[in-house]
Formats: C-alpha cells, sequence, structure tokens
C-alpha cells in the first residue's frame, strides 16, 4: 500500500458565494507498481485529485498518506521537497519551456537539488538515449514534434528518478497511434518498478490492457472501481 | 538640521524599516490568531503563502538595519569636522541628548535582528513551523524599538545644529570626569587586560563544548554576553591606549579613524558578530526536544558556536596584536 | 553547503538564460537603472571632488585674516596696523593683502585681481590664469588693456600664464605688481585690503585670535578652521539639496521598477508556473529571482557608477556645469582630481540599490506563490 487517502474534500472559494467542492470525500487506495487510471466526464475532479496525491495542493480537509507518511497536512515548502523526489509529472500541454534546449528542459526539475554538474548531465544524457532524443539533444523544444515533445516531457519526469508518475490527459495531443506507443512506453517504466496513475477519457488508454486498474469519478465522488 | 546624503539616507532608511516593520506586525497579529498549520483551509493556505513575503520582508529590513548602524558610526566620524569641540563621533554623539540612545538603539537592534533570523531560519526547517508563534510574537516586542530608534534619529538629525559647540571624548572618556564611562575609563589597564583574558578563555571553553555536545546553547549564550561587556571595557580602559599610544586617551571611537588604519572596525565588527552568534546559540538550543527541529538544531547549532568561537578568536586575536605592536610602554601604570 | 552553492548557481545560470530570452525588458530596466545611478554618482563625485578641491587649496592659506569692520562693513585695513599687532608670540609671519575683482565688461566676467610680490613683476607686466587667457585670446606676450578708476585706459603686458593645477581659483586669477594694483583701482599707499598672519602651532591660534580683537577692536579675525569648516558644512548641505532634488526621480525609477517587475506577460507567469510543477519551490523562484536583482542592480552600479567617474573627473561634468558652479564664466574646463569616498558609495548605494529591492519585493513574491496545479488547467 503506497498511497492512502481518507475521507479527501477540497473546495475552492471556501466561505465565498461561489463556494465550489470539486472533491466530495474520497477514501481509497493506490497500491505499487501497478498503472491506474482516473476516467470521468470533464469537470469530475480528476486533475484536482492528483494534484492533492502529487503534493502539488492541500485538501480542505481528509488525509492522504504517502507510504507512512501524512502528507496532508505539510506546508508548502515540504510538500514541494516530498514531491520532487517521489513524484514525476506528465501534463496534458506538455509545458516545455520555449527557448531553452531540449536538455535545458529535461534537467530543470533537477536544479532545487543542487546536484554535481557532471552527474546531473549523464543522468539526462541516459534518459534522452532511453528514449531516442540524442540527436535533438541541444535543439530548441520548438522545434520538436508532439511525439518527440511528449518524449522529453517523460525524460523531464524522470530525471529526478521518482517512484510515482502522474500524467494528466497525457494523450489528448496524440494521435491515436502515438498514443498506443505512449502506453507501451508506460507499461515499460511499470515492469521497471515505477507506480503510474493516469487520467484520461481516451478509450485506447482505459481500455488499454496495460491498465491495471480503472477508477470512475464523477462530481467529486468515485462512482466505481475500488481496488 | 543637518542635510547631507548619508542623513538622508540614515532617515529615510529608517523610516523604511519601521515601514517594513509595521506591515510584518499586523500580519504577525493574524498568524498570531489564526495559524492551523492542520487545517488546509484557504485562509492557511494563504497565511502559508504570505510568510514568504514576511520573512522575505523582515530579513532586508534587519539586513537593511545592519548596514545602518555601521552607516551611522561612520557618518558621526564623517560629521565630527563641522562641529566645534568635536573630534571624533563623541562629540557628534554628544551634539544633543538623542545621540547616545540612538545608537544603543541600534546596537540592541542589531542583537535582536541576529536572533530573530536565526529562529527564522530554523523554523523554515520545521515541517510544521514549529516556532511560527513564538518568532512573530518576538517581533512584535522588536516594533516598539524600531519605532523609537525611528523617532529618535530623526531627533538627533534634526536638533543638530552647525553652530552647536560639543564637548569630546577626551572629557567624556576621562577618569576625572564623572558617570560610567569615566569610571569605566578609570579602571586598571592591568585589571581590564586580566579580565579580558579570562573571559576570553571561558568563552572560548563554553563554546567548543557547546559546539562538541550539541546542547545547552544557554551556555554560550551567558559567557558570549559577559565577553562582550568586558571586551568593550577593555578597549575604553586599555586596548585603545594602545592603539593611540598616549597613556590618556580612551576614546571607543577614535580607533575608527583613518589614522589607526580603521583597526577599530577589524576589532568591533568581529565582536559584534560573535556576540550575536552567541546569543543566538541560546536561542537555538532548547528548540531540540521539538521532533521536526531536533535534527536541525543538532546541525546549526555547533555551525553557530564554532562561527562565534571564530569571530571571538578574530577579535582576541587583533587586540592582542594592536597591543603587541604598539610602542605604548606603561612600565609604571603597569605592575 | 556545497548543495547550496551549487544550487545557487544554478539559479543564476537559470536567470542569466531568462534575461537573455527576455533582452528587451532587462535592457530596458538596465539603462534606466543606470541612468539614475549616473545622475546621483554625478552629484556625490562632483561635489565632493569640488569640496577636496576648495579643502587641498585652502591647505596653504595663512592661518588668520585680519579684516577690518567700519560700521558693519568690511573696509581696507591702514598700513600701521602691521606695527599696532607688534610682535605676537606665535606669529611667523605678517603682511598686507591687496586684491580685489575686476569686471570686464568684454568678456561680461569677473576677474580676480591680486597684487603680487613673489612675481617680481615690473609695474606694466601680468599673470593671468588659463581661463582668462582662453576667453581673451592672450597669450605670453600680448597686452591685456584695463581701465582704471579715472577711466584711462592702462595696458599690460602678459609675461606667464598660471598652470592648470589648482584651477578652481587660479583660472580667473590676475597678478600684477603692487604698485600697478595701487595705480589701477586708485588706493593709497598706506591701505591694504586685509593682513594675513601665519601661525605654525594650530594650539595657539585661538589664543593669537582673542588678542587680535583685543589690540585691534575693529578688526574681524578670520580662522582657517573656520572657513573650512564652513566649507564643509556648505558642500553636505549643497549635495543634500541636490539629493533631494533628485529624490523625485528616485522615486520615478521605484514605480518603473515596480511596475516592470509585476507586470509579467502570459509566457513568464506560465514559465514560473512550470517551474513550480516540476518542483520548485516558492522560496526557490524568489531566490532566482533575488539573483536577477543582484545581477541587475550590480551592473546598473557598475555601469553607472564608471560612467559618472568619467564624466566628473575627465569630461569635468559637462552635462550639470551650468547648474552646479555658477559663480563665474571663466570656469569651463578645469580639471577636478580624482578621488572617491567610502561614506559616499554606502550613501548611493543606499539610494538605489535598496529603494530597487523593495520595489521588486512584493512583484516577486506575487510571482513566486503562482499556483504549481495552474499548468495542469
Ligand atoms: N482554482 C479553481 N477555482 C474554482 N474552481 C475550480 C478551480 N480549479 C478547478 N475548479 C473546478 O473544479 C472542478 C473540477 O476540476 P478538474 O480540473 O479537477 O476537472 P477534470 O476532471 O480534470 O476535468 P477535465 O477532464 O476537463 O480536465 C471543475 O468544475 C472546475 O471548474
Ligand atoms: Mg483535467
Amino acid at each position: 500500500m503506497l498511497i492512502e487517502l481518507t475521507d479527501v474534500r477540497k473546495a475552492f472559494n471556501q466561505g465565498k458565494p461561489n463556494e465550489f467542492w470539486a472533491i466530495q470525500g474520497i477514501t481509497t487506495q493506490f497500491e505499487v507498481n501497478r498503472i491506474s487510471c482516473l476516467k470521468g466526464a470533464s469537470g469530475s475532479g480528476k486533475t484536482t485529485l492528483m494534484s492533492m496525491i502529487g503534493c502539488l495542493s492541500r485538501p480542505t480537509s481528509g488525509r492522504i498518506r504517502l507510504q507512512d507518511r501524512t502528507i496532508s497536512s505539510l506546508p508548502e515548502r515540504f510538500l514541494t521537497q516530498v514531491r520532487r523526489h517521489t513524484f514525476g509529472f506528465i501534463f496534458q500541454r506538455f509545458n516545455l519551456i520555449p527557448g531553452l534546449s531540449v536538455v535545458e528542459n529535461i534537467m530543470l526539475p533537477a536544479y532545487p537539488l543542487g546536484l554535481k554538474a557532471s552527474s546531473l548531465r549523464s543522468r539526462a544524457e541516459r534518459l534522452l538515449e532511453q528514449f531516442l532524443l540524442v540527436d535533438k539533444a541541444s535543439n530548441p523544444v520548438e522545434w520538436l514534434s508532439g511525439g518527440e515533445a511528449q518524449r522529453v516531457a517523460i525524460c523531464r519526469a524522470l530525471i529526478n528518478d521518482p517512484q510515482i508518475l502522474i500524467a494528466d490527459e497525457p494523450t489528448a495531443n496524440l494521435d491515436s497511434r502515438l498514443s498506443r506507443e505512449f502506453m507501451v512506453l508506460l507499461d515499460q517504466l511499470s515492469k521497471a518498478g515505477k507506480t503510474v496513475l493516469i487520467s484520461s477519457h481516451d478509450p485506447v488508454v482505459f481500455d488499454s490492457p496495460v491498465v491495471d486498474r480503472v477508477v470512475e469519478l464523477e462530481d467529486g465522488l468515485m462512482v466505481s472501481g475500488e481496488g | 538640521m543637518m542635510l547631507n546624503p548619508a542623513i538622508l539616507a540614515l532617515l529615510m532608511v529608517s523610516i523604511l524599516v519601521s515601514t517594513m516593520l509595521l506591515v510584518a506586525a499586523t500580519f504577525a497579529f493574524r498568524i498570531l490568531r489564526h495559524w492551523d498549520i492542520q487545517s488546509g483551509s484557504e485562509l492557511q493556505l494563504r497565511l502559508e503563502r504570505r510568510t514568504y513575503l514576511v520573512s522575505t520582508l523582515l530579513v532586508w529590513a534587519f539586513l537593511f538595519e545592519f548596514l545602518s548602524l555601521l552607516l551611522f558610526i561612520y557618518n558621526a566620524e564623517a560629521l565630527s569636522g563641522q562641529f566645534v569641540g568635536a573630534m571624533c563621533a563623541t562629540g557628534v554623539l554628544n551634539l544633543n541628548p538623542w545621540g547616545w540612545p540612538t545608537l544603543f538603539l541600534k546596537i540592541t537592534l542589531f542583537f535582536v535582528a541576529a536572533i530573530w533570523l536565526l529562529l527564522n531560519y530554523l523554523d523554515n526547517r520545521g515541517y510544521d513551523y514549529p516556532l511560527i508563534r513564538f518568532k512573530y510574537a518576538l517581533l512584535l516586542m522588536a516594533l516598539p524599538l524600531v519605532g523609537a530608534e525611528t523617532i529618535l534619529q530623526w531627533l538627533h538629525f534634526t536638533e543638530m545644529e552647525p553652530n552647536l559647540i560639543t564637548s569630546c571624548c577626551g572629557t567624556l572618556f576621562s577618569a576625572d570626569a564623572q558617570g560610567v564611562s569615566a569610571e569605566v575609563s578609570g579602571i586598571a589597564p592591568a585589571n581590564s587586560i586580566l579580565a579580558l583574558a579570562i573571559s576570553g578563555i571561558v568563552v572560548i571553553a563554553a563554546g567548543v563544548w557547546v559546539a562538541l555536545r550539541g546542547q545547552s546553547g544557554w551556555l554560550l549564550s551567558i559567557t558570549g554576553a559577559a565577553a562582550f561587556v568586558i571586551a568593550l571595557v577593555a578597549i575604553i580602559s586599555s586596548i585603545s591606549l594602545y592603539i593611540y599610544e598616549h597613556p590618556h586617551h580612551h576614546c571607543p571611537f577614535c580607533i575608527l579613524k583613518q589614522g589607526h588604519g580603521y583597526v577599530g572596525y577589524f576589532l568591533y565588527i568581529p565582536l559584534f558578530l560573535a556576540t550575536a552568534l552567541s546569543l543566538g546559540a541560546g536561542f537555538v538550543s532548547p528548540w531540540r526536544r521539538i521532533t521536526s527541529l531536533s535534527q536541525t538544531v543538532a546541525d546549526v547549532l555547533p555551525v553557530i558556536s564554532w562561527l562565534a568561537l571564530f569571530f571571538f578568536l578574530q577579535f582576541y586575536l587583533t587586540s592582542a596584536w594592536s597591543i603587541w605592536s604598539s610602542r605604548l610602554t606603561m612600565m609604571e601604570v603597569w605592575w | 553547503m556545497i548543495t547550496l552553492l551549487r544550487k545557487q548557481r544554478y539559479f543564476i545560470d537559470y536567470t542569466l538564460g531568462t534575461m537573455m530570452r527576455h533582452k528587451g525588458k532587462s535592457l530596458g530596466l538596465l539603462s534606466v537603472y543606470t541612468m539614475i545611478i549616473f545622475m546621483l554618482a554625478s552629484v556625490m563625485l562632483f561635489s565632493h571632488a569640488m569640496r577636496s578641491e576648495a579643502v587641498a587649496l585652502l591647505a596653504d592659506s595663512p592661518e588668520i585674516v585680519v579684516q577690518r569692520i567700519q560700521a558693519g562693513r568690511s573696509v581696507m585695513v591702514p598700513a600701521d596696523y602691521l606695527q599696532r599687532i607688534g610682535k605676537l608670540r606665535g606669529v611667523t609671519e605678517k603682511r598686507g593683502r591687496l586684491w580685489g575683482y575686476y569686471y570686464d565688461p568684454a568678456v561680461k566676467a569677473n576677474y580676480t585681481v591680486m597684487a603680487s610680490e613673489q612675481d617680481q613683476l615690473t609695474i606694466n607686466d601680468i599673470v593671468i590664469g588659463e581661463g582668462i587667457g582662453r576667453t581673451r585670446g592672450l597669450s605670453v606676450g600680448d597686452y591685456l588693456t584695463l581701465r582704471s578708476h579715472e577711466g584711462k585706459a592702462f595696458s599690460f603686458r602678459v609675461s606667464r600664464l598660471l598652470e592648470s593645477e589648482s584651477e578652481l581659483i587660479s583660472s580667473d586669477l590676475l597678478l600684477m605688481n603692487p604698485q600697478g594694483y595701487r595705480q589701477l583701482f586708485g588706493i593709497d599707499e598706506s591701505l591694504y585690503t586685509d593682513l594675513v598672519l601665519s601661525v605654525r602651532n594650530p594650539r595657539e591660534i585661538q589664543k593669537i585670535a582673542e588678542k587680535l580683537t583685543r589690540l585691534l577692536p575693529d578688526s574681524r579675525p578670520i580662522l582657517r578652521s573656520e572657513i573650512l569648516r564652513t566649507y564643509e558644512s556648505l558642500f553636505s548641505w549643497r549635495q543634500g539639496v541636490m539629493l533631494i532634488l533628485l529624490l523625485g526621480s528616485v522615486l520615478a525609477f521605484v514605480i518603473f521598477a515596480w511596475d516592470k517587475a509585476s507586470g509579467l506577460s502570459a509566457e513568464e507567469r506560465k514559465e514560473i508556473g512550470i517551474l513550480k510543477a516540476v518542483g520548485w519551490e516558492t522560496g526557490e523562484v524568489m531566490r532566482m529571482k533575488f539573483w536577477e536583482g543582484v545581477i541587475i542592480s550590480l551592473m546598473a552600479f557598475l555601469i553607472g557608477y564608471l560612467a559618472a567617474y568619467l564624466h566628473v573627473f575627465y569630461t569635468s561634468a559637462g552635462l550639470f556645469e551650468p547648474v552646479l558652479k555658477g559663480w563665474s564664466v571663466l570656469y569651463p574646463s578645469f580639471q577636478l582630481t580624482p578621488s572617491v569616498d567610502g561614506l559616499q558609495l554606502a550613501t548611493l548605494f543606499f539610494f538605489t540599490v535598496l529603494p530597487y529591492t523593495l520595489a521588486t519585493i512584493v512583484p516577486v513574491w506575487r510571482t513566486s506563490i503562482t499556483d504549481p496545479d495552474l499548468v495542469m488547467r
């Protein structure tokens, strides 16, 4: 048992007339070494839930435990420390920084760790090799194709060697062939020991054979997919 | 009123710093009332974000405060040429009743600021911000000091008239005069040097002990504060004599002059830093018992202690050097 | 510790890259910032140099000058006052001086005219400062015609030009034979403009001045130390007034810097969002922005101060000569002796870097607290 959620809720604009509860009490667990997929209509709270699990935001109430550590009451400074050693993120829009080269983009998450420049460099090069991007290393990211940009985003997510990968609608900007290739990549990573959490409304993803578990959300509540 | 650039800068800095502290103080009230680390409410999230702003503001405010202490002294030295009777900063500080209180407040604030910054550093390393209430309560107590300093400094500079006649170090720091400064000047050099040596040995021993054991920082604080006072007394009653090479000139400010190679700055800056760090040690070590801080305290306390010792040592070596290299021999005054 | 340093190096690298990518914005800020520092530093360097010049000049002037006051106005001193002073203990030398001003309508300027004994000038010879030589187009051997008190024209031969070492005073100086001086201005043999006394031991000056007022009740002794003190406060007062005037531009700069720092483009905001999402912490983003401020401030300070230094000491503060000097039109090209002062540097720092830093703290913080999950939406 790696991630444990107990009655997690999240409100926006609390105390104001437009108060909105995006997550209304979710209790579940996500297992190690699996690929789990969140599915649900737009606005059902997938992104909100994943950002809380990934330490990007804090639940308004409820508890999230990671291994033996309660992360739901950590202030931002320490959430970030947990996050950058534990999670890698892949976003729907690849969110690479234009003007920086491919390697520079990949190394971004590692700067605050203050690693030695040479070891940082060799880590990045190993990832580039693994994802067949060596010849693009010093290109600016604006020149990349969609599939390549996605692979750069994966490299960036892996640079700090996280245990858990979080991917929010990773295939929204890819065609179905690239989406399938992406799922194969995820499968390899999962076999290599990573835990993966994806959200998607793309059948290529949630019907894919590599997904171990599908959790369905509706209006901030879990409607199916109990582990 | 005197209107030179340094005075304008000092007035500006003090007004800015008090404004910054006022902003921080209103925030401190909100922290004391609403802070609840367990809650994920938006109010709590907003407060947490605001701590970044406020602590950055305070770091800068205290840094500027420290620089303004230096500028204040340097400026007083520079102004001494413009007043009849003033030969160094003493004369300028004597111009009106606000000079000395301003200086003392600035020095106090320097120590308070150093302690606060250390606590802030510590607090930012505990995952539940364990010291947050304590540190903002402390800040509220520092606020009146900053306000008083701004007002006194304002009075000091605005009531400074070019035609004022003042008395300088020769009358204030003389064994024949009245008051504390006179009594300090009157202490026999042999006694004060002996006290300096003893306090030096004691503070270094205490520092080494604290650094190695990683606890009981208060030992360093107490011995450090004592060493600070004894060091000031020794500067006035004997070290200055050796620097001036004159058996009756006791001024603690003339040593800041170019004519004496600015040796005063090499004495005072390490001494003040060392004292601030030793005071800080006492404020750091009690938090060893808080789980989220025990590791940080264990890491930080030895560093603070070694640094304090380093600066103390620098001070003692500079003092010893200025006595040793002096051409003044005080046979009859000595034994 | 090493990790911490390496971390800062990465932040500096990153922020340098960002500044290069937004060149226009950084350059705009840098040039305004540099301009402000240039202006303030020029004022400070200039007035400081003027003061040191004046002080250097006074260094070899006599310790005591005695003027005679009649009905509250200073008038010529009778020569027998020198005898009436007699022998005072401590006075090493005493003599009468003849000096005054001559208005030359041709160049609409005042010359400072002095009778000189050391120069051994004949009655027809004069020595002139470079300023006069330049404006009147005179060189050695040329003749300068001055109108006497009776309206007669006297012609004097220029026997020498004064060197430009102590230009502040010498540039408009005109030296002539005492006899010629008396004839030109119609001054009786028995009168001097003032008397000067040299005193070796500074401790005795006050005593001697007291004795003088007793011996010559209608005299006013002026001490060099008093003049020095007056100069000191006069110059620092002037500097202060200039600074207050310039404070307006500092304020404008602060608002400009605030605006620049808070007016982030959508692109820059997204960039910060990405950094936060991939694992940078609020404090670290602030640190990165702090380095940006340090780099900009350092560059602006260096360039601005250097430019001001060149401006003041190599172009003789060409930009604000008309504002600051304003004694005489004969001063255009004198060179100031370069001097830099620690107090001044510190003050300049307080007037520029501090306001800039304060102006950027809040905008930087606003930027840094960008929600990390912003990029997921
Ligand atoms: N900062 C915010 N303030 C107010 N409401 C918000 C905020 N962020 C999200 N919401 C609301 O919370 C709800 C859940 O949003 P969320 O992004 O989690 O949905 P989602 O399931 O990821 O949708 P999609 O599939 O379209 O990405 C939405 O109705 C959204 O409008
Ligand atoms: Mg979403």
